[in-house]
């Protein structure tokens, strides 16, 4: 298996916020290129990969679904060289305060990235009792060091800011850093296309790297619709625990990845992927996502007249800060895994995907 | 006048970026060794950790000037390790915990990279209250062991941006940059006792016996406060503002520590008008310097302080602008230049 870390460091280095993916979509695909026999761009922007397969023409297909966006944060008004900033995807306004990010301004005769940090103002210059507690998004700054007269020169109205955390190798091969929602998927779906170029597979791959998951599901709902897979496969993140945390919601870091059951899970996909992970020695955990999986395959699923899916996901603490944390050996069993799903795969599998087996 | 070069930058990134907890100041006392010894007449690492430099002038009928700055910087200390790269900590010196959660850190000696995390917004139900010091732990990976006891810092790097410098410790590295470039250019109508001094944050420790070593006959003290010159965002004018970035060095005047010496406050504000070296009165307020502790030394010493401004204190990046840095420095040079025992009569 090749080393992950350098790529996997690169994707978290690179901006890519959600339905602005095209710099990491461009890494993405310069990585694959040689791993696949096509790469594409759907409409909304997702990148498609396709890897085809030895069986006779028409194959079936699987999609394997990484989305690539991030969440992120939007200049939304600037008050004396000060941005005023709005959330893109869910982030929790309380780990703003301090946090570096670059803002990619837009304002000047071309793009540039500005560095910044978010403030949080001193309580006197809040609206009574605002101060005090945890401080709302909407009054929190972006301060980026420039002159009132630069800013209002160089930055505008939308311009994305995003975390700017420097990627870190922490003990354990863990990694922190910011995006590795859902960067570290990309990085496993990248391991099973290095590990299908020695592995024969019957059926098409495609693999996807998804645009706007966290916004709208809208990359993934309109790539399954175009590329009409037989089976889809969401990789995503799930919690990882960490202390002050349940065991029923978080899974430990360093024990594989987890196998989603629930609606958006076709019950036969989970069977075969539980049996392959057992017979490989591939640790994993059961994750319960009941009524929705918080995925692509929430929307891979309705599309056309439907289709089956799967969730995999790998471990990840404090998802949405500047600072997730995963254990590479978790992404290396994932891209293992999904490899070897792949290749398992026979010309009539499809046919046997069947609703209550007698 | 004395410019900020290229020299003087990356001394200050490296004085920035060395980790200094108060008690645990030995990165930086390395760096000001370093920087002071082909400078100095004697050169003393004092029992608390301070370092005390002094530079001789040749002239007759000379002043004891002491100028202070402190090496430590707030931080945090490991009190537990609880298993699996998981350690609880607690603070030193004063930081919001509001600029804890999400930031990463460096611990111990070895500069072992950590994150300080918190649970995820999909399983937090309640996102007004503050995330307490408690329920918050130093993440140091899977194998990551620290001791009980080891230091930790924010692990923000050494920025530029603009007209102004980005870092964790701006607060008071920016004084020790400026007493080190004080020492190189020392005029020699004065004796010149240099206190680059510990425990500043945790109650001015430093600093007492520094002025007592020294007996200097006025002191001036060397640091960085606030500006909290941001937009009022409840419809009222921002009129307590303490400092604002870009308009010089801010003459302190009084703060909860000490009544600036009258007569050094107007030295200092003659001192920039004559050198047309821009400057600012800190708003007379709370918050406190070194300049506190030395008054109180032996029978008494004449102090003021000086301090170049800076956003957001105590956080994991303070902001401020390199021309208040080289105005500071300037309007220092400029003073000490004109000392003469007269000044106190």
């Amino acid at each position: 298996m090749t080393d992950i870390l350098p790529f996997l460091k690169s994707l978290i280095s690179v901006s890519g916020l959600s339905a602005y993916e095209t710099p990491v979509a461009n890494l993405i695909e310069a990585k694959w290129k040689p791993l696949v026999d096509e790469t594409s761009r759907s409409r909304l922007g997702s990148l498609h990969g396709l890897k085809r397969g030895s069986g006779k023409s028409p194959r079936s297909s699987v999609l394997i679904a990484t989305h690539m966006d991030a969440i992120g944060l939007m200049v939304t008004q600037i008050t004396d060289g000060f941005l005023h900033i709005t959330e893109i995807g869910g982030i929790d306004p309380r780990v703003l305060p301090g946090t570096p990010v670059v803002v990619h301004a837009t304002g000047g005769s071309k793009p540039e990235d500005l560095p910044g940090v978010i403030v949080m103002p001193p309580a006197n210059l809040l609206p009574e009792g605002e101060g005090d507690k945890a401080v709302a998004l909407k009054y929190l700054l972006v301060d980026t060091g420039l002159s009132e007269r630069e800013v209002s020169k160089r930055v505008g109205i939308g311009d994305l800011v995003a975390y700017d955390t420097e990627p870190v190798e922490m003990s354990g091969e863990n990694v922190s850093g910011h995006s590795l929602d859902n960067r570290a998927s990309v990085a496993a779906l990248t391991i099973c296309l290095e590990e299908l170029q020695s592995k024969s597979h019957v059926w098409d791959v495609w693999a996807v790297a998804t645009t706007q998951e966290e916004v709208t599901l809208g990359g993934a709902k309109t790539s399954a619709f175009q590329i009409r897979p037989s089976i889809a496969i969401a990789v995503d993140v799930t919690h990882g625990r960490a202390p002050g945390m349940n065991d029923w919601e978080t899974f430990l870091l360093g024990k594989g990845p987890t196998l989603s059951i629930g609606a958006n899970i076709h019950p036969f996909l989970y069977k075969r992927f539980a049996e392959l992970a057992e017979k490989l020695e591939i640790p994993f955990a059961v994750e319960a996502s009941p009524a929705f999986s918080g995925t692509d395959a929430e929307t891979m699923q309705l599309a056309a007249d439907g289709i089956p899916t799967m969730v995999v996901s790998i471990p990840l603490r404090y998802m949405h800060t500047p600072v997730e944390v995963v254990a590479l050996k978790d992404i290396q069993r994932t891209g293992r895994l999904l490899a070897e799903f792949v290749a398992s795969l026979q010309a009539d599998f499809f046919e046997k995907i069947v609703w209550d087996p007698s | 006048m004395i410019s900020i070069g290229a020299q003087q930058l990356k001394l200050l990134e490296k004085l920035c970026n060395a980790p200094a907890v108060s008690g645990d100041e030995g990165e930086v006392r390395r760096i000001v060794l370093e920087e002071v010894k082909s400078y100095a007449d004697e050169v003393k690492v004092d029992a608390l950790g301070s370092v005390l430099v002094t530079k001789k002038g040749s002239g007759k009928n000379r002043a004891r000037v002491m100028l202070d700055a402190h090496m430590d910087e707030v931080g945090f200390m490991i009190v537990s390790d609880d298993g699996n790269g998981f350690h609880r900590f607690e603070i030193v010196g004063s930081i919001d915990v509001r600029h804890l959660a999400g930031k990463q850190v460096i611990v111990g000696k070895d500069h072992l990279p950590g994150v300080i995390g918190t649970a995820p917004i999909h399983l937090v139900h309640d996102t007004s209250g503050k995330i307490e010091l408690n329920s918050l732990s130093i993440d140091l990976g899977a194998s990551g062991k620290a001791k009980v006891g080891e230091y930790a810092t924010f692990a923000t790097k050494f920025k530029r941006a603009g007209p102004s410098i980005l870092s964790k410790a701006i607060d008071d590295r920016i004084g020790i940059a400026i007493l080190i470039e004080l020492l190189k250019h020392a005029p020699s109508n004065i004796d010149l006792c240099l206190a680059f001094s510990v425990q500043e944050e945790i109650g001015l420790r430093g600093a007492k016996v520094a002025a007592y070593y020294f007996e200097p006959d006025l002191a001036i003290a060397v640091d960085s406060t606030p500006a909290r010159d941001l937009p009022a965002q409840n419809d009222e004018e921002n009129v307590s503002y303490n400092t604002k970035l870009g308009f010089g060095p801010a003459i302190y005047i009084a703060n909860s520590s000490t009544v600036d010496d009258p007569r050094l406050v107007r030295f200092l504000e003659e001192t920039a008008t004559k050198e047309k070296i821009p400057y600012q009165f800190r708003q007379p307020g709370g918050g406190g310097t070194d300049a506190g502790a030395i008054q109180g030394a032996r029978a008494g010493v004449p102090v003021v302080s000086v301090s170049v401004p800076h956003r957001y204190t105590h956080s994991p990046i303070s902001i401020s602008r390199v021309d208040d840095w080289k105005n500071t420095l300037n309007l220092l040079h400029s003073a000490l230049k004109r000392i003469t025992p007269a000044l106190l009569r």
